[in-house]
């Protein structure tokens, strides 16, 4: 890719990758294989800068090519003249490759490059550092333009392992064993992997046999050891053991060598382990053993980070660890990093340990590495990037794949093993024990990979409703691959529509959508949002019924996009950063704020992430940056929502504005307040619909996640994760289970969901049914509030008759684009206002929330109103905010529906519906997998075993998805006369 | 890696006689009254039992050092050594009077030819360091330390320094009591520990502190924690614990580990003196077996 124009080399590449793809798919898909997914992959990209087209092509393209997924190039990007660096990288044999990249190149341009040239195809346990000005080592970031990670010096980088395999046996092939066993060489050598005396020798005489072969007196002679460094100081009789050893090797082979090797090294108790150097804030628990007069503050200590948890040492000495499962939430700010620790047995509340790292860069390295690991090692598929907003936290997250993904990708390596020359060794042009190693190779690695390609061949077959991530999906590339003609219809479609998205002229009309995404964020209108888009989604999400086969096809297909979506929901979502920044510089406040929500995601320019801070708001005097709700990130949102409203109703600029901002100001200075109040209620109110909701959130995700991984500075946002968990258990009674499972593409913006009040929700929301029964009564009689709402829910349970869960009753759909979107059908519901009469809307709730700031606005519930009235609650002041901002974002952004489905399949007493939605939004796609069950019966049903019988399917059938949410709503209480709990 | 193997696997056991100052407090100016409660002979006896039991019951070669009537608590051998693999770490006992039995245990070592690792002396890096064989409790995998009363962080620092490849943990052990009195190994993942307060506590610790699993076999008093596990060279499991006489509650614990040959042993004199079975002898391991 060192031509001139991105565009131009990397249409070259894609072609390239997509003949090997297509080659290569029925002999098992090698891992670069699980992206090359050309038919597909156009549905799952969104797009929506319009400018961007080539590049857009490019990179979806690319993005088959690798999981550790690419970023979008900005927009302007592609006017500039193209630099090539050089930049040259160590390789663990200690030679240096050096590579030409695009100054603008994204990091994994370059890590891809090396895997090529290194011939490795598990390379999700590598990774490419470089040392910054302090001579730290950072881990370059795929998905960031290096050019921004790499502020000064020469472009030098190193190649390393990442994430060192707790199992290196469970490695397909021997060559990328080979790079591990490199690696741990260097660690050894260097004094990072302390070992004893017998280890040194142990391991040497394994490193021996596979760079040297067999012992042979007359070539070797006696000192040959002395020329390879084994240890960090090397005694003659260390030398002399390894030789004892070396001769009782005969006839092993290289790689049998070499798993030994890994074998014994693994077992090493800093196997693996990332050290960082820090100091107690604080006191950690009596293990300290200070010793005595030591003041526990100064204490200097070493955080291990490694695949199982945190480590912490002091000198040699271990004297604590939290395990992953232990650990609820990270966060760094500034130079301290904090773990939040779940309560233990007999502990009633979680604590929070302080370190105090050198350094505010020493801090963001460690909290990252910490992300990556925990997510690496833990999760089954990586977490979306958060869509918090309010919390001001990092949108790092690790982007590549998982440990278990990776696995399962490279169970699909079946090219025959690899020829490689063990580096200093020649051993190809020597002798005997190389005759046998390679054949044996061959030999035995594809009829390994074979027969496990045919097992994950047939999952991909039977299980066909699983979510499938790229690596699944390349298995079921080759599975389905006449299914695949007969379905292009679906995918197809869908192309054109991106297209369209992007090609639109006006970059604006696409921007909104944007801010619609962003606004959310704030967490007063985080109500009104989420009720708009679960309405556009539901309208949309109506799928003609469909044959039972044809749908699940159609799901294994949708599910796919789904994973397919989520991989690239990172690099959407820097793309998208990109553009802002490169419109806060030319734009004018107006499109500048429109984007602004995003400046709390965007990256340093070295390649971190940082807390969005006053400096980006650069365009505030001074003085105002200091003031606190200026620097909320909704700020600008409220903004322009206040100052639009105005401006519609006076019709004067002037006046509207000087309103507007003081107002603004005011909301954002309450916001934090009501943050966590407002999420709950919109929460509660909404449980029903908010389940549908896309946010992917690892607070409520303990099924999947053992805590949260954050950087985050709102201390409220914490406290309400940790009741998550708790509060989980309760909510496990009701007779309707919905079991969301839902892949965030967004990198969204929602306010952090407070699960913890999701109790009190529940009651709040039991009150309100159990009023609102009262008062219906009065009203329509039967149409509760809880009816309506279920009717407004494709899927309605009590009257679910059998044909039933496609049809909203209130589709607000949306968009004019949506019409172009696949053989989904559009649905505007009769009731329902819809949403491309934005402008009305905006007035109508723009009234009703000035004027009734106590009612529930939501569009939803519009027609809703009389009933609701009796029952509103002070919250739903809360809620009125959110439905104003809802608006602005309304107007700002339809989003683009890829597809959606509905799938539904009954038995006696449970009613299951799936619906799968992909939207693009501004750029941005998302996927939600929501599920509901539906269970009628009589109350001996023992529900908590449904639930759980519920979640467990959905997690068997969507591994790499997440369950995020479970909402249980009962319906009995809805009714007036069951009134009880 | 090297030395890794499951836990139990020895050849020998090194031991040393009960000498006829049994009972008088290494440096202690005679303060020390509980001296009168012990009985000589009793305790000889009971030596001689426990050496019986690992050489001819479980098999083990015993190699016995002469007991040294200058060196009062010299039979409690244990804490002059920490022995792993082929690497044996002459300590530095907490008690200056302590230190001088360590030289018939060098030699010893040297002997069975184990790389003999000195702490060092009082001077130099590990100035202060003190550490005692019976607050390290090897699981096999790793290496816990009890900071004790007798044994601080330097030590168990040097010992971290010596036994590289092995996490060493350190953990508080509360009530004065040494690791190895509220815990031991009883089976290559199983560790037996006393179900007193303190030895929860230590065991929390450890739980948190581990990266493997273990199986915790709780016995109800506790000098009933402290056992001798070895898989002798006939591959069964021998369990010396203290008997019924000694400790009536805990005998049914012990009869839950399934095949295991029990050997019940009296320990109730050099318990009198805070010492347990372990502390009696050094268990070695020098048939290795790399991996």
């Amino acid at each position: 890719m060192t031509t001139e124009s991105g565009a131009d080399s990397e249409a070259k590449q894609p072609q390239e990758k997509k003949e090997t793809g297509k080659g290569k798919a029925k002999a098992a898909a090698q891992p670069t294989s699980p992206q090359n997914h050309p038919e597909q992959l156009p549905a799952a990209a969104g797009h929506s800068t319009p400018a961007r087209k080539e590049q857009q092509k490019e990179e979806d393209q690319e993005s088959h090519r690798s999981s550790t997924s690419r970023l979008s190039k900005s927009p302007l990007r592609g006017v500039k003249k193209v630099k090539i660096m050089q930049c040259k990288v160590t390789l663990l044999d200690g030679s240096d490759f050096t590579v030409s990249v695009e100054k603008r190149a994204k990091g994994h341009v370059l890590f891809d490059k090396v895997c090529d040239h290194l011939n490795l195809l598990e390379k999700d346990y590598f990774g490419i550092t470089h040392r910054d000005v302090e001579n730290q080592k950072n881990w370059l970031d795929p998905t960031k333009e290096m050019k921004k990670q790499i502020r000064a010096g020469p472009w030098n980088f190193a190649f390393s392992v990442k994430f060192y395999p707790p199992d290196p046996s469970q490695l397909t092939e021997d060559i990328t064993r080979y790079y591990l066993c490199l690696q741990l060489r260097d660690d050894i050598v260097s004094g990072r992997l302390p070992c004893s005396f017998a280890t040194h020798t142990l391991l040497g005489s394994y490193t021996v046999q596979s760079e040297l072969g067999d012992y042979d007196p007359e070539e070797m002679g006696s000192d040959y050891i002395s020329e390879l460094r084994l240890a960090p100081n090397q005694t003659k009789e260390l030398e002399e053991k390894v030789m004892e050893l070396h001769k009782t090797y005969k006839g092993m082979t290289p790689a049998v060598a070499e798993m030994h090797f890994l074998e014994n090294a693994k077992k090493l108790s800093m196997y693996g382990v990332d050290l960082h150097h820090a100091k107690l804030v604080g006191n950690l628990y009596e293990s300290l053993a200070p010793a005595e007069g030591e003041d526990s503050e100064a204490v200097e200590i070493m955080l291990g980070v490694c695949a199982s948890g945190l480590l912490i040492y002091r000198d040699r000495l271990r004297i604590n660890r939290f395990a992953w499962p232990k650990i609820l939430k990270i966060s760094y700010k500034r130079n301290n990093f904090y773990i939040k620790i779940r309560p233990g047995e007999f502990e009633q509340f979680e604590s929070t340990i302080g370190f105090k790292l050198p350094n505010h860069r020493a801090a963001k390295r460690l909290w990252k590495v910490c992300v990556e690991h925990h997510t690496f090692f833990r999760l089954v598929s990586p977490e979306a990037p958060p869509k918090k907003f309010l919390s001001l936290g990092s949108k790092f997250r690790y982007s590549g794949r998982t440990q278990a993904q990776t696995r399962r990708a490279s169970a699909q390596i079946g090219r025959p093993a690899p020829l490689f020359e063990r580096s200093s060794s020649k051993r190809y042009n020597m002798s005997r024990s190389l005759d046998g190693a390679p054949i044996m190779e061959n030999h035995e690695t594809p009829a390994k990979d074979g027969s496990m390609d045919g097992a994950a061949r047939v999952i991909a077959k039977e299980d066909i409703i699983t979510t499938i991530t790229t690596e699944r999906k390349a298995e079921e590339e080759k599975a389905e691959q006449e299914d695949f003609l007969r379905d292009t219809t679906e995918p197809a479609p869908t192309t054109p529509l991106r297209y369209d998205t992007k090609r639109s002229p006006h970059l604006y009309t696409c921007d909104p959508l944007r801010s619609e995404r962003s606004l959310p964020s704030s967490p007063v209108s985080s109500n009104k949002v989420r009720r708009r888009r679960r309405e556009s989604q539901r309208a949309s999400s109506v799928s003609p019924a469909k044959s039972g086969a044809g749908r699940c096809r159609r799901q294994a297909r949708a599910e796919h996009k789904a994973a397919l979506l989520k991989e690239q929901a990172l690099l959407l979502s820097a793309r998208r950063q990109r553009l802002e920044q490169g419109k806060r510089h030319g734009g004018t406040l107006f499109s500048f704020s429109l984007h602004l929500p995003d400046l709390s995601s965007i990256l340093d320019e070295d390649g971190y992430l940082t807390f969005p801070d006053l400096s980006e708001m650069r365009f505030l005097p001074e003085c105002a940056q200091s003031f606190l709700p200026i620097k909320s990130p909704s700020l600008i949102p409220c903004f322009l929502f206040i100052f639009f409203f105005l401006l519609s109703t006076s019709f004067s600029v002037p006046y509207a504005l000087t309103l507007s901002f003081p107002l603004a100001l005011c909301l954002c200075y309450l916001e934090p307040k009501a943050a966590s109040l407002t999420a709950s209620i919109a929460q509660s109110y909404h449980e029903h619909d908010s389940s549908e909701e896309e946010e992917t959130d690892s607070e409520h995700t303990d099924f999947a996640f053992d805590g949260e991984m954050t950087a985050t500075e709102s201390e409220a946002d914490e406290d309400s994760e940790m009741r998550t968990q708790y509060s989980f258990i309760r909510r496990v009674k009701g007779e309707n289970v919905f079991i969301r499972h839902s892949n965030l593409m967004l990198e969204d913006t929602e306010p952090p969901p407070e699960v913890v009040k999701h109790q009190t929700n529940v009651s709040e929301l039991k009150r309100s049914f159990l009023e609102t029964g009262g008062g219906s009564s009065g009203g329509v009689p039967g149409l509760t509030e809880w009816e309506k709402r279920l009717s407004s829910s494709p899927l309605r349970s009590p009257r679910g008759d059998e044909a039933p869960m496609i049809e909203p009753l209130e589709p607000q759909d949306t968009k004019d684009e949506q019409p172009t979107g696949d053989e989904k059908k559009e649905e505007v519901g009769p009731k329902g206002i819809t949403a491309s009469a934005d402008q009305e809307e905006t007035a109508v709730l723009g009234t009703e929330t000035e004027t009734v700031p106590a009612k529930q606005m939501s569009p939803d519930s519009v027609e809703a109103a009389a009933k609701d009235m009796p029952v509103v609650h002070t919250e739903t002041k809360t809620i009125t905010y959110e439905a104003a901002e809802v608006d602005t974002n309304g107007d700002a952004d339809p989003g683009v529906l890829l597809s959606a489905q509905t799938i539904t399949s009954e038995t006696t007493s449970t009613t299951t519906t799936t619906h799968i939605t992909k939207m693009v939004k501004g750029g941005i796609s998302e996927t939600r997998i929501e599920k509901r069950i539906v269970i009628t019966g009589d109350a001996d049903i023992d529900h908590d075993e449904a639930l759980a019988q519920a979640i467990k399917e959905a997690k068997e059938q969507h591994p790499d998805m997440s369950v995020t949410k479970v909402v249980v709503h009962k319906e009995t209480e809805i009714t007036p006369e069951e009134g009880e709990d | 890696m090297a030395n890794m193997c499951p836990y139990g696997r020895f050849t020998h056991a090194v031991v040393r006689g009960i000498p006829e100052t049994f009972g008088k407090v290494a440096g202690d100016g005679g303060e020390n009254e509980a001296t009168a409660a012990v009985e000589l002979a009793k305790a000889q006896r009971q030596f001689g039992c426990l050496t019986g039991a690992l050489r001819q019951k479980v098999g083990l070669q015993l190699i016995e050092i002469p007991p040294d009537p200058e060196l009062p608590e010299s039979w409690r051998i244990e804490d002059v050594a920490v022995i792993q693999g082929d690497t044996a770490l002459i300590t530095r006992p907490f008690k200056q009077q302590r230190r001088s039995e360590a030289e018939a245990v060098r030699r010893v070592m040297s002997e069975l030819s184990l790389t003999v690792v000195e702490m060092g002396g009082e001077q130099g890096d590990s100035g202060g360091a003190t550490l005692e064989g019976s607050d390290v409790l090897f699981t096999g995998r790793e290496f816990f330390v009890g900071v004790s009363s007798h044994t601080n962080r330097r030590g168990a620092e040097v010992l971290a320094d010596t036994f590289r490849d092995f996490a060493v943990s350190t953990v508080p052990v509360c009530g004065g009591a040494r690791l190895k009195n509220v815990c031991s190994m009883g089976g290559p993942g199983t560790i037996i520990v006393s179900n007193s307060d303190g030895a929860k506590k230590t065991l929390r610790m450890m739980e948190q502190l581990t990266d493997h699993h273990y199986d915790v076999l709780t016995v109800p008093e506790e000098s009933a924690a402290n056992c001798i596990y070895v898989k002798g060279p006939s591959k069964r499991d021998f369990l010396l614990h203290r008997p019924a006489e000694e400790c009536p509650e805990s005998v049914s614990a012990f009869q839950k580990l399934q095949d295991y040959t029990l050997l019940p042993t009296a320990c109730s004199e050099a318990s009198k003196l805070g010492a347990s079975l372990s502390s009696l002898c050094l268990l070695i391991n020098r048939k290795h077996t790399h991996f």
